[in-house]
């Protein structure tokens, strides 16, 4: 199960979220989505603490975080 | 698996169309979430204003009205008076609340109307292309002071909460930002404490919150960020300018 989900054709690229990541993990894909932004991605999903830094700082609301219990 | 975050069920699923990097869609959340947890959305009644988010009607999922130019603490005035029972909050830029609209939120704030009025302050106008605005900063760039804000023609930036805290109406005003987790968790609690405020009949708040505009300032995402918090916060400071307990 991932722990965090982008909805890629939602994302405008801004980066606000790869900044505040603490592991570093969110990148920006070489595809293209439909409104021509390379989409935020996260590949190495076993590293994400769910802390949801990246969730409190996107501005379009495109990040879902769950956890581990 | 537990979901630890997720869209809050406050606003519609819709699509922002806010550029990207803009924090609208930031402060939309917050003040979404806030109706969410304290449990009055559905009777929740907001007021759109005209620039960037003059489209907040399509993604706020709780009644919304759509007010002229500056006139959204007026309209919100006749509805909470209309329907006391229902929670009025105005969502307004600087160019909105700060120029055109100043007549309307001192007289609100006068008469201690009991809204809440969410002030987004980016120190320009953006949605009519980057002019400079009441709020735009001594010696910033926008498109009709090129050479940047000249004071002796061009005034100084107008600090709407310090104004607003002078008046004996207003009940809590506050200024916050959103450059980073912390500050935004901090936003986040003072827009819900002003939605407290008028769900207990204490009276008017504004809280306003120092914004980005990447467009118009000319700088990406992340600069925009660090530019609030060197230049923008040394000309309005962050803090509670006034709390009547």
């Amino acid at each position: 199960m991932k722990k965090v989900i982008f909805k890629h054709d939602e994302c405008k690229g801004c980066g606000l979220c790869a900044a505040v990541c603490p592991k570093k993990i969110i990148f920006f894909d070489k595809s293209i989505n439909p409104n021509g932004f390379h989409p935020a991605t996260v590949d190495e999903q076993d590293k994400c603490i769910s802390c949801g830094f990246c969730a409190t700082m996107c501005p379009d609301l495109i990040i879902t975080v769950r956890k581990e219990v | 698996m537990k979901t630890v975050f997720e869209k809050t069920k406050g606003l519609t699923d819709k699509t922002f169309h806010y550029c990207p990097g803009c924090t609208h869609g930031i402060v939309h959340r917050l003040v979404a979430e806030s109706l969410v947890e304290l449990n009055v959305l559905d009777k929740a009644i907001g007021v759109a204003p005209v620039g960037c988010s003059v489209f907040a009607y399509e993604y706020f999922n709780c009644d919304m009205q759509q007010a002229s130019h500056g006139r959204a603490p007026a309209v919100a005035t006749g509805i909470k008076r209309v329907l006391p029972d229902s929670i009025v909050f105005t969502y307004q830029g600087d160019g909105d609340l700060a120029s055109i609209g100043s007549a309307e939120i001192m007289h609100a704030a006068a008469r201690g109307e009991n809204i809440t009025v969410i002030y987004v302050n980016n120190a320009i106008f953006g949605m009519t292309g980057g002019q400079m605005a009441p709020t735009t900063l001594i010696g910033q760039v926008t498109t009709t002071s090129p050479n940047g804000r000249d004071p002796l023609t061009d005034g100084y930036p107008i600090n709407m909460s310090e104004m607003l805290a002078q008046l004996i109406g207003s009940t809590y005003i506050e200024r916050v930002s959103i450059t980073n987790v912390k500050n935004v968790k901090h936003a986040k609690k003072a827009i819900k404490k002003a939605f407290e405020n008028q769900i207990n009949n204490k009276g008017f708040s504004m809280i306003e919150i120092l914004s980005t505009c990447p467009t118009n300032w000319g700088m990406t995402p992340l600069d925009s960020l660090k530019w609030l918090d060197e230049k923008m916060q040394s000309v309005f400071p962050l803090g509670v300018f006034k709390e009547v307990k």
